[in-house]
């Protein structure tokens, strides 16, 4: 069967880890791998599994674009800032897993069709991935709730150097996409590297303000979401709750990585990676179920 | 030695001693009094600063901007101060904000080995113009090697000065002195120290990194703060004037706000509780204590092995979330298999 052809923007870890989980993907196949740092460890990666890559960056993908139709990039917001207006220019679905913003928002567990008609999409942030689906579960079963919080604690070895450069607008985007995705009056997100070694799962837990709830209902719900989840993330667990205590209600989530690229502990990755590369495939798969109709 | 200058955080890390319900009168009150003291700056907020009003940490009784506008107002010789963490608080919902309510000096402080995280607000903050230190918390969790390290981070991002925290009270007099001269003598900019009294240090502790070079001291009026306290300021300035170490400040007018003010807002006197000695001994955030309280009665387990627990496994400010998990973890194995917690295993 054809495949549809990706390129990467970006040979730190995110960009790294896509590549090894496309390597398994009936769908997708890697056209080019791009970065800026030829000593990288993703380069040499790369280069080692035959792969073909550049330093030149997006450069290298406006010169030769027929070498991918859907390109992730995996570097920075305010790189993203730049390369966003080139891919649009070169009609590439963009799935972007840095916090700027620019592309739709896209959680796939919550609206993964809307996604996949529009150019560019944006994956949000890690704790994103893992809390807001289980957040509006949460709202549909208590509409009114005013107030929600998400604590999203990562491995400080997880932790590249695009997301401490970047930590504000990956606390800000958590925020306003749980507002935006959930309609909650007030959210907070709070993000916290820790460093203890050996290195701890990536966990995170919702609070949400609710008075009366209704537990046995938010569980169905919380589950459900998570078995939704689970499909493209399968190291998702809810490890607590919902749980009612100190007048708020109570969920705690971890995410086991698949060890692609980095160990198991870094689930935030995982999380991420497993998100785009579930929306790359289903672009993937219309793409191709079209052209075969057009035949 | 007069150049030594004072940080106030009586109305920062004492918050958490009262549950972060500061009232605007407190905090009115409180800033009239202390303007002519003589103190570098007071730090006004919550105690995990600005953007941390939360459930996982506590909710402030007032908002950010309403803490930080009553101390404006009665403010005029000491600057105003902030204190945050990245992570918690961010440059639009937070920073900004206060920059409008017209603080003068900022705190960015991150866990001693993540400096790089404090880059984005530290040369936010600069290129406003705004004052800023780096603040590196939980100083006894790594090298004084890769301390230097950390610091010349901050230095290079444009801070001003950077202070070390103690945050855990788990330091002994050895550690202070050995740390804060090696770190004085490899980095260009002011250093600090900020002490918790967990093993009734905090006010030597202060004393022995002033001898070793620091030119900030962080501390707290009566020691109101976290768990067994700070640098109870007004003592250690007594110290200074007895070895001879003189300083500007207005002794009297510290003991006056200590006495009329600050023991009005306290709950209770300052003290080392067990809990508060358990901490120091395991090195975890004092922070902690009020939430471990809670998790232990709740879970019917010992607070001292919640503590203990927590040590091994290097929780940090902010996880108050774990505390819940460790309880029930220490829950579920009671009866099981008795894990001892015995001081002399940890030695």
């Amino acid at each position: 069967m054809r495949k549809v052809k990706v390129g990467i923007i970006g040979t730190g870890n995110i960009g790294t880890d896509l590549l090894i989980k496309i390597q398994r993907s009936k769908f997708l196949e890697c056209g080019i791998f791009v970065g800026r740092n030829a000593d990288s460890e993703g380069i040499r990666r790369a280069e080692l599994m035959g792969i073909n890559t550049s330093c030149e960056s997006i450069e290298a993908i406006s010169k030769n674009p027929g070498l991918c139709e859907i390109v992730f990039d995996a570097t920075s917001a305010s790189v993203h800032l730049k390369n966003a207006p080139i891919l649009k220019k070169l009609k590439k679905y963009t799935i972007d897993l840095t916090p700027s913003r620019i592309g739709k928002m896209c959680v796939p567990a919550i609206n993964m069709k809307e996604c996949l008609d529009v150019s560019n999409i944006n994956l949000v942030t890690c704790g994103g991935q893992a809390a807001i689906p289980i957040m509006v579960a949460i709202m549909k079963v208590h509409p009114d709730t005013e107030y929600i919080e998400l604590v999203s604690s990562i491995a400080s070895k997880s932790a590249g150097s695009g997301t401490r450069l970047n930590i504000d607008e990956f606390t800000q985007t958590t925020i306003d996409a749980i507002e935006s995705f959930t309609k909650v009056k007030k959210a907070k997100a709070i993000i916290i590297l820790n460093p203890a070694e050996p290195p701890v799962l990536m966990h995170n837990t919702i609070y949400a303000n609710i008075k009366k709830p209704n537990l046995a209902r938010l569980k169905r719900e919380v589950n459900k979401t998570a078995n939704v989840i689970k499909k493209y993330v399968p190291g998702y667990k809810i490890t607590l709750g919902p749980v009612f205590e100190n007048d708020r209600v109570t969920t705690m989530i971890e995410v086991i990585g698949l060890g692609d690229y980095l160990p198991k502990y870094s689930g935030n990755l995982d999380i991420i990676t497993c998100a785009a590369v579930n929306m790359a495939e289903e672009y993937a798969k219309r793409k191709l179920l079209s052209k075969t109709m057009n035949n | 030695m007069s150049e030594i200058i004072f940080f106030d955080s009586t109305l920062r890390d004492g918050s958490h001693a009262i549950g972060h319900q500061l009232s605007a009168g407190n905090i009115k009150e409180y800033c009239r009094q202390i303007d002519d003291a003589g103190l570098y700056t007071t730090i006004v907020g919550h105690g995990n600063g600005l953007g941390a009003s939360s459930l996982q940490v506590g909710l402030s009784a007032i908002t950010d901007k309403d803490m930080l506008k009553c101390a404006r107002k009665e403010l005029k010789k000491t600057k105003l101060g902030v204190f945050l963490i990245p992570g918690f608080g961010t440059i639009n919902d937070d920073i900004n904000p206060a920059i409008d309510v017209g603080v003068d000096l900022f705190c960015v402080a991150t866990h001693c080995t993540e400096a790089d995280v404090t880059r984005q607000h530290i040369e936010y903050l600069r290129k406003k113009n705004k004052e800023t230190y780096g603040v590196l918390m939980m100083y006894h969790m790594t090298s004084k090697e890769k301390l230097v390290e950390e610091a010349l981070k901050m230095q290079s991002y444009g801070a001003q000065g950077v202070i070390i925290m103690d945050s855990a009270g788990a330091s002994t007099p050895e550690m202070v002195s050995d740390t804060v001269s090696y770190l004085s003598q490899n980095i260009e900019i002011k250093l600090g120290f900020h002490a918790h009294n967990n093993l009734g240090l905090a006010v030597a502790n202060s004393l022995i990194a002033i001898q070793n070079g620091v030119l900030i001291i962080d501390g707290t009026l009566r020691g109101f703060g976290a768990g067994a306290g700070n640098c109870q300021l007004e003592v250690l300035i007594g110290l200074l004037l007895k070895i001879g170490i003189s300083t500007n400040l207005d002794l009297y007018r510290m003991m006056d706000v200590s006495d009329n003010i600050v023991a009005k807002i306290m709950k209770k006197p300052q003290e080392i509780s067990s809990i508060s000695l358990i901490s120091g001994i395991a090195g975890v955030f004092s922070g902690f204590a009020n939430h471990v309280k809670q998790a232990a009665e709740r879970f019917k387990v010992d607070p001292r092995d919640i503590f203990m627990e927590l040590g091994k496994r290097k929780m940090v400010a902010g996880q108050e979330d774990f505390i819940v998990d460790v309880a029930m973890y220490l829950a579920s194995k009671k009866g099981s298999e008795k894990e001892s917690y015995d001081i002399e295993s940890l030695l």
